[in-house]
């Protein structure tokens, strides 16, 4: 038997624990990738369409290869808030809403450190 | 929770009944540009796979991306970013209280639809794929 009151039932289940944290993340990374961005289109746009070696000799730039890593890590944990956020929004069945999210974050850690691992390669083994 | 929502209940007015205005407008591409980016970022990322992986790989997706086609996308792409950026800068100008008024907010959708172009138009004429 449950002796508690309904106030103690539910006292501190309220939706005020980590969700401040939560969209304070959310802001940080989207500031963070104001620089990040700006930086990341500024070596990416011309080696778009340029020949291989080009490409792999960029990377060499420890500099050039940091940034970009820093980039996509901070980008693809973006997307997948951002996704959660839309799906979320716009998904009301409860199976495919949970379906959704896990394939949701499978799908932007497994691109997001394919990048990181693509450009890891690039960069130490050319 | 959704089951105590649902029901015969009216629906506070939204999307059916409001006209379109800028803010809204400007505000749903953001998000639009966000999710088509992830698309984006899948040919920017095979890219770099391609490019660690052989250059036999990295050709077969270079021609990809420099066909047609794959400039379209890639101009696309670099549109929904310039917009993506410039929107959510305008979002998080909203977040630390700022720009709420009329003629503001109308100011800096124009300002975050036009910049877009004008971005993008930097974007490739720094790519160099105009010369």
């Amino acid at each position: 038997m449950n002796f508690k009151t309904d106030r103690a039932k539910v006292l501190g289940l309220g939706s005020a624990k980590s969700g401040a944290d939560h969209w304070f993340g959310e802001r940080l990374k989207s500031v963070a990738l104001i620089p990040l961005t700006i930086i990341f289109v500024l070596i990416i746009a011309p080696l778009i369409g340029s020949d291989h070696a080009s490409v792999v000799a960029s990377f060499e730039n420890p500099l050039i290869s940091i940034s970009s890593i820093l980039f996509f890590l901070v980008t693809f944990k973006h997307l997948e808030e951002g996704l959660q956020v839309v799906i979320e929004d716009y998904v009301h069945s409860k199976g495919i809403l949970l379906f959704l999210i896990i394939f949701n974050k499978l799908f932007c850690w497994t691109f997001g450190l394919a990048a990181v691992f693509a450009i890891l390669k690039i960069t130490f083994a050319g | 929770m959704s089951k105590r929502v649902k029901g015969n209940r009216p629906l506070s007015p939204h999307l059916t009944i409001y006209r379109p205005q800028m803010s809204s407008i400007s505000s749903i591409l953001v998000r639009i540009s966000g999710v088509s980016l992830a698309l984006g970022f899948i040919l920017v990322t095979s890219w770099l796979l391609a490019a660690s992986t052989s250059i036999k790989y990295f050709d077969c997706i270079n021609d990809m991306l420099t066909s047609w086609f794959g400039l379209i996308i890639l101009t696309g792409s670099v549109w929904a970013l310039c917009y993506h950026s410039l929107g959510g800068i305008r979002h998080l100008i909203w977040d630390m209280g700022f720009g709420f008024d009329l003629k503001t907010a109308d100011r800096m959708g124009w300002i975050v639809i036009l910049g877009s172009f004008v971005l993008t138009f930097v974007v490739i004429f720094y790519s160099g794929a105009l010369s």
